[in-house]
């Protein structure tokens, strides 16, 4: 794989760009692999990376049932931050939010990382005391957040409108560091530096059954014939109770629809990322000048990618109330992801009953923030058996009653 | 307006079996996955988690318990795809498993599909 840098764009314009090369292979499926994931999103390709950089297995296939990053991971509204509540999903959170801090000199490719800033709003006394107590937790982390003053929220959102009809804000939960990304680069940087370590992305390859042997997974059968391996890694996001139906185990997971809606592009407005969890909506806005805006989750179970109508409606009042600007916005895109939801709200990274299959599921309505920290442990996870990351977020969490809860946290689906 | 239908509007329309009524979801609150296998006291700890938390999740023929909440307020079933936002039925809450008449509408639908219990 040949370097970008800026001496690579100036040579490639003195010979028409022909020497610009393939970011990845499309090749043929082997017969086995050392290690398969299932799942070519960005918690899919991160885990195969760091696979490969921390443990050196390179003997990987990524197997992908539609184009890659082209699920959850091209569906979100980029949003990254770490200001958790419990000690391990500020570790896990805070080591993903580092990570993307240098994602770019590590992948060689632009993810377009911008710590601009994240604001959850305080609107409720509530919600002020909630988020003064994840502050001070934070400190305790090690992760850097602070409870701020309506004024602060009117300095650095000028466009807020502090005096809701429903609902003041009250204050807020400041993180400076966290921010947003360009989701697609994320997997596309990810995908092409595990092809440069020799890995398979094997794109249109939809699984359809997991083969085992005496509790093992012995591989898995797919639409271009069956591929065996020595571990399985399932990375599918809203798909996870599907595969698990596969594998012959059941999941604490329901998947439900999850939209986002861009407006029209402006000129820049809002420099940070708002988040109104009481009114429910949140916003922030692309470097194209689009408003990328994200609303509530269905309540039911949906595998369209299509959203309830009513839901839009919701999310558009909830910000045309916190921002009064934007009621002459004209919306330009709406569309849906399916997310995996947990009752506790706080992801899965987990062995699974199959004794060489692992799953990395549940990240629900804010997996995008974690991709690399997600890719860190569950790569540890499958190489080693054990990471101190995913320690918490086991499956037996859910008989044990050690529940990761994290629904303030995640209060607004995002 | 024909338009307004489902496929269009991506509205869930569901019609109350007890009071009669047709709306679409909002008047409507879902309560998650339908004919549990229940376990109280006495259950093992695998059983207890299976029946609070596990759920079959299913993509294409599902079964959920529904309320008519800005109506009669009262609890029902619904039989739906997941996969398509197609609803099959909807029948009273003080049965164990789908009626056979709504069981032989999915199966003249979806090829191959037969009724299994969840746990």
């Amino acid at each position: 794989m040949k370097r970008y840098s800026a001496f690579a764009v100036v040579r490639e314009a003195f010979r028409n760009h022909a020497g610009w090369e393939k970011a990845w292979v499309n090749p043929e499926p082997r017969d086995k692999y050392d290690v398969i994931i299932i799942g070519a999103g960005g918690h899919g390709l991160a885990t195969a990376y760091y696979l490969g950089k921390n443990f050196g297995i390179t003997d990987v296939a990524i197997i992908e049932k539609g184009w890659l990053g082209g699920g959850n991971t091209g569906r979100n509204t980029t949003i990254i931050r770490s200001n958790y509540l419990q000690d391990g999903s500020a570790a896990i959170y805070e080591k993903a939010r580092g990570l993307y801090e240098t994602l770019s000199q590590e992948l060689n490719y632009n993810v377009m990382f911008s710590p601009r800033g994240v604001i959850m709003l305080a609107q409720t006394q509530h919600e002020v005391r909630g988020y003064r107590r994840t502050a001070h937790a934070n400190a305790l982390q090690g992760v850097s957040t602070e409870f701020i003053s309506p004024a602060r929220v009117k300095e650095i959102v000028p466009i807020i409108n502090l005096e809701g009809p429903r609902y003041p804000v009250l204050g807020g939960l400041w993180q400076a560091r966290g921010g947003t990304a360009r989701h697609d680069a994320v997997a596309w940087g990810y995908a092409r530096a595990c092809s440069s370590m020799g890995m398979h992305i094997i794109q249109k390859c939809e699984v359809n059954g997991i083969r085992q042997h005496e509790g093992k997974v012995a591989g898995i059968s797919t639409i271009r014939g069956d591929i065996g391996c020595g571990k399985l890694g399932i990375v599918v996001a809203g798909h996870s109770g599907h595969l698990a139906d596969m594998a012959g185990f059941r999941l604490p997971i329901e998947s439900v629809t999850l939209q986002a809606l861009v407006s029209e592009p402006i000129k820049p407005c809002m420099d940070c990322v708002v988040m109104a969890n009481t009114v429910h909506g949140y916003m922030s806005q692309s470097d194209k000048g689009e408003m990328v805006v994200g609303g509530g989750a269905d309540g039911h179970v949906n595998y369209t990618q299509r959203g309830s109508f009513h839901h839009i409606e919701e999310t558009a009042r909830a910000l045309v109330e916190t921002f009064p600007m934007i009621s002459r916005l004209k919306m330009l895109r709406q569309w849906g992801g399916i997310v995996d939801m947990t009752g506790d709200r706080s992801p899965i990274l987990s062995r699974t009953p199959l004794e060489n299959a692992y799953i990395n599921c549940g990240w629900g309505t804010g997996g995008f923030k974690a991709i690399p920290g997600s890719g860190w442990g569950f790569a540890e996870l499958m190489a080693r058996g054990y990471s101190p990351l995913c320690a918490d977020f086991g499956l037996e969490r859910f008989k044990e009653g050690r529940f990761v809860d994290e629904s303030v946290a995640a209060g607004v689906a995002h | 307006m024909a338009s307004l239908n489902c496929r269009v509007c991506k509205m869930l329309i569901l019609k109350c079996p007890y009071c009669g009524a047709s709306g679409e979801e909002t008047e409507f609150e879902c309560g998650g996955e339908a004919h549990l296998k229940r376990f109280g006291p006495g259950s093992g700890d695998d059983e207890f988690q299976g029946y609070l938390f596990d759920r079959v999740n299913r993509k294409g023929v599902h079964f959920e318990r529904w309320r008519h909440s800005s109506g009669c307020g009262k609890w029902f079933h619904a039989a739906r795809n997941t996969e398509t936002l197609e609803i099959y039925g909807t029948y009273s809450a003080q049965v164990l498993e789908p009626p056979a008449e709504i069981r032989e509408k999915i199966s003249g639908k979806v090829p191959g599909w037969s009724w299994r219990e969840f746990s």
